[in-house]
């Protein structure tokens, strides 16, 4: 349980070929080893299919939950292998929170007990320690001042952009160590979207971030590192700035000019 | 069932009159004809035992009928509180000691069991409706019945002998055919229905639900109480009033268990009687007309409360999926 | 420490779960086979050749069997068959092939009530109906509830079935200039028949196992007739009175009764379930066909 840093603090996440195979015969992510820094925030683009998603979903076990996906190779959270067979995804996936493509409140809960669902679950119920969080983290999600008034009422009450908000509180409030956002802008409106785009920006200052996202603007915008990944390869990793206006890699070239959708 | 908008939206389309056919019309018509003989029944089925039931209701009112507690052909005194009473309480029961079971086996069809357990479970499941309730009755007749009094209703009510007068009253003399038996057999006839239609609810809920439950460190059993439960309340609460709709017109099994006792108080060991009960084993000694238009009667409140649940059952799944997708 | 105490309530749950499913898939079980532990003996040569005769009959030994009930049941779901089938499939063709007209919504409403109906309301029914107005019980009053038991059973699931049948097949009919009518009838009907056909044959095990009706209009014959306008046996009436008569005798030939009603009523189960099972997979691969390709 100890989450002591015996590696370089400057890498909060990294995998070690990392491979998903479904039905033992597709690979959707073929042995991916790149490394994501501490309080930067790291994109993955590609077209559609690419398997960012599917990587990014390796990166807290989601996998687990499908029985024909396989896992092989290493994915280290500060140097200890999520994989290792002694680790429980369960604590794992607490310390790597995660926020959907749509927004997904619980919709009978209210906006506090949906904010509060991850402490609940382990058994946090003093209304003191569960007010302090619930704000701090409705705060953090930039909704706090739109939200105080009615704490009570459902979280499927919302708006689409204030819902996808709700989600990250959600998921800040059991203070993870990274969030992985699985391009969670890709159904909401261009204001949402600016929201939520500053509301990254504010948060990299406490978490690792790791976002999927289909819009290289977005990524350029966003992102510290960008990685870009193809039929299930990972082609290139670099930061940002290099990866957009000097990529090294012919095929990251011809998807910047739109060569391949 | 989900698909109906884009059904009509799409016959909307190809509607129009450009095909329009002599055969067209003369199809249309035949079709309008026999389909209409089918919304006929439904009306005439009110009707129908209204009529039949009108000297009842003229000789002791309406209303009176329903509160009215006796029920003695021979002194030609009809009432159908008892019924009514025999049919809540069993169906009530029913439903409440079918629920938690129902409930277990379309959560783990649904969520726990590998496909091939859950395909077997399934199957069972169906075919336990398909079971006819004679079929069940003659089993709770010969063994169920007997089994019960014998190992469980017998001792208990002799321990509440010695023990705890004050549930004499409530249990009473264990009968072969009583209450309890019914309403157990009842629930058991009932949970196929429970089952399919709260797999259904708990199938609907989306999948991003339950990963982001996942995705907080929830457990499996976290799931299911956090994310596909609550999601999915409103489809169970719905399916349980069908189930309970089911349970009131249930008729074979009940009438071979329960005894068949017309007068109030029931007790959970003694014998009792429900609305279809007291039709199936009156209707064929009926002979005097009053009798006879008693039990129609009867028949036209069990008509009336078996629409006034599906009705309830319908508004509710319809008002609560509506909820659902309004946000 | 916390940790371990929440996976030992989803342990606990875990077990619980499958006990509960245990408790409702083990009576089933426990049903099926003291029905064919307690009924196969009874099954000999008598049993489908004999009439019931009198009690005595059975109590001295001489033959007897259930040869009126099963060829009752036969007679009487027969033409119940015959009646229902005409409106069930055509209000299942109203619902499904014409969405826009008015009294499609009424159509569906009138199905599900008389489908969530008992089906001793429909014994009631056919006795006002048919009884009272012939004079006495009959095999075809018999006929007549059961016929309202399938009318909306077939309706409903003619009508699913057609839904599921893809829109294209339609729209490519009427793009070839053929009438709606034709489309209907040489396009779709035959297209959805394997379906169709099970609705029906669900209908008509779930009538076949109905005894409240019959009890209230075809009544019962302990003697074989062929005679549709006199009362009538069928198997499961004839099974209550078995089960609640005091003879011996009678009750183990009320359990090899039980078996044939069963068996029948499992066979039409799984035939039904092993169509439509085949009827989805097609479908959703034409449904796939149906929709525009994304991308």
């Amino acid at each position: 349980m100890s989450s002591e840093k015996q590696t370089n603090p400057e890498i909060r996440m990294e995998t070690l070929g990392l491979t998903v195979t479904y039905n033992k015969t597709v690979q959707g992510v073929k042995g991916v080893s790149m490394p994501m820094y501490n309080n930067k925030v790291t994109a993955f683009i590609g077209p559609s299919g690419c398997g960012k998603t599917t990587f990014l979903r390796s990166l807290n076990r989601m996998h687990d939950l499908l029985p024909e996906a396989e896992v092989e190779g290493k994915a280290l959270l500060d140097g200890e292998d999520i994989y290792d067979p002694r680790i429980d995804p369960v604590v794992i996936r607490r310390k790597i929170g995660m926020v959907f493509q749509k927004p997904t409140p619980f919709p009978t809960r209210s906006i506090y007990d949906n904010v509060a669902a991850g402490l609940q679950l382990v058994g946090i119920k003093k209304k003191d320690v569960l007010d302090g969080v619930v704000e701090r983290a409705l705060r953090d999600a930039a909704l706090w001042d739109e939200v105080k008034d009615r704490l009570r009422s459902p979280g499927g009450s919302l708006s689409g952009g204030q819902q996808q908000r709700l989600s990250i509180a959600r998921a800040l409030a059991v203070e993870p160590e990274v969030i992985l956002m699985d391009e969670p802008t890709s159904s909401l409106d261009p204001m949402s979207t600016t929201k939520i785009e500053e509301l990254i920006q504010e948060l990299k200052k406490q978490v690792t971030i790791v976002i999927v996202t289909h819009n290289m603007q977005q990524a350029q915008r966003v992102s510290d590192y960008t990685a870009f990944f193809y039929v299930g390869e990972l082609v290139e990793f670099s930061p940002t700035s290099v990866l957009f206006n000097n990529p090294t890699e012919e095929r990251t070239k011809e998807y910047l000019q739109g060569a391949f959708s | 069932m989900a698909d109906i908008p884009v059904t009509l939206s799409r016959a909307q389309q190809i509607t129009p009159a450009r095909y329009r056919a002599p055969g067209d019309l003369v199809f249309k018509i035949i079709i309008l004809v026999l389909s209409s003989v089918v919304i006929a029944l439904a009306f005439a089925m009110a009707i129908i035992l209204w009529y039949e039931a009108r000297p009842t209701f003229q000789a002791f009112g309406f209303l009176s009928f329903l509160t009215e507690t006796t029920w003695d052909p021979v002194a030609a005194v009809h009432g159908t509180w008892p019924f009514i009473m025999g049919t809540l309480i069993t169906s009530f029961g029913a439903l409440l000691l079918s629920l938690l079971p129902a409930l277990g086996v379309a959560i783990f069809v649904s969520e726990y069991a590998p496909k091939w357990v859950a395909n077997i479970i399934n199957y069972t499941v169906d075919l336990l409706a398909a079971i006819p309730s004679v079929v069940v009755g003659l089993w709770g007749v010969f063994i169920f019945a007997p089994f019960m009094r014998d190992t469980f209703y017998m001792p208990i009510y002799l321990w509440a002998v010695e023990n705890a007068p004050w549930l004499e009253p409530i249990l009473g003399a264990p009968s072969s055919y009583n209450l309890a038996t019914a309403t157990i057999i009842l629930a058991l006839m009932i949970v196929p229905y429970t089952v399919a239609l709260s797999r259904d609810a708990i199938r609907l809920v989306p999948r991003e639900q339950k990963e982001a439950a996942w995705a907080l460190g929830a457990t499996r059993w976290e799931v299911m109480r956090v994310a596909v439960l609550p999601y999915a309340r409103s489809g169970i609460v719905a399916g349980v009033l069908l189930s309970l709709a089911r349970a009131l017109g249930e008729t074979m099994a009940v009438a071979m268990l329960i005894g068949n006792r017309n007068r109030m108080p029931f007790s959970l060991f003694g014998p009792a009687a429900t609305m279809p009960s007291v039709i199936i084993n009156e209707f064929r000694e009926a002979v005097e007309t009053l009798h006879y238009t008693s039990l129609m009667a009867v028949g036209f409140y069990l008509f009336i409360l078996t629409i006034g649940i599906n009705l309830i059952a319908s508004y509710v799944q319809r008002k609560l999926t509506q909820q659902r997708k309004s946000p | 420490m916390n940790l371990q105490l929440r996976y030992a309530r989803d342990r606990v749950m875990l077990i619980g779960i499958v006990g509960l499913t245990l408790l409702v898939v083990v009576p089933l079980f426990l049903i099926i086979g003291y029905v064919i532990v307690n009924g196969i003996g009874g099954l000999n040569w008598n049993f489908f050749t004999q009439e019931l005769g009198s009690p005595s009959r059975a109590m001295l030994g001489r033959p007897t069997g259930l040869v009126a009930a099963i060829v009752g049941t036969i007679i009487i779901d027969l033409i119940a068959l015959a009646f229902a089938l005409p409106f069930g499939i055509a209000s299942g063709i109203m619902m499904s092939e014409y969405p826009e007209h008015p009294f499609t919504p009424v159509s569906r409403i009138m199905v599900s009530t008389l489908n969530g109906m008992p089906a001793v309301l429909m014994g009631l029914m056919a006795y006002a109906l048919v009884v009272k107005n012939t004079g006495g019980f009959s095999a075809l009053a018999g006929s007549v509830a059961l016929a309202f038991v399938m009318t909306p059973i077939i309706a409903r699931s003619t009508e699913s079935v057609l839904r599921i049948t893809p829109w294209s097949l339609r729209e490519v009919g009427l793009s070839l200039g053929l009438p709606r009518w034709k489309v209907t009838l040489s396009l779709v009907l035959p297209a959805a028949r394997p379906g169709i056909v099970t609705g029906v044959l669900i209908a008509f095990a779930r009538a076949a196992g109905e005894a409240a009706p019959l009890m209230l209009t075809s009544f019962g014959n302990n003697f074989l007739t062929f005679n549709v306008r006199s009362p009538m046996d069928t198997l499961p009436q004839r099974l209550y009175s078995l089960a609640i008569s005091p003879y011996k005798e009678w009750h183990a030939m009320g359990w090899g009764g039980a078996i044939i009603l069963l068996l029948f009523v499992m066979i039409t189960f799984f035939v039904g379930r092993v169509v439509v099972d085949r009827m989805e997979k097609r479908a959703l691969g034409l449904q796939a066909m149906d929709k525009p390709k994304k991308n």
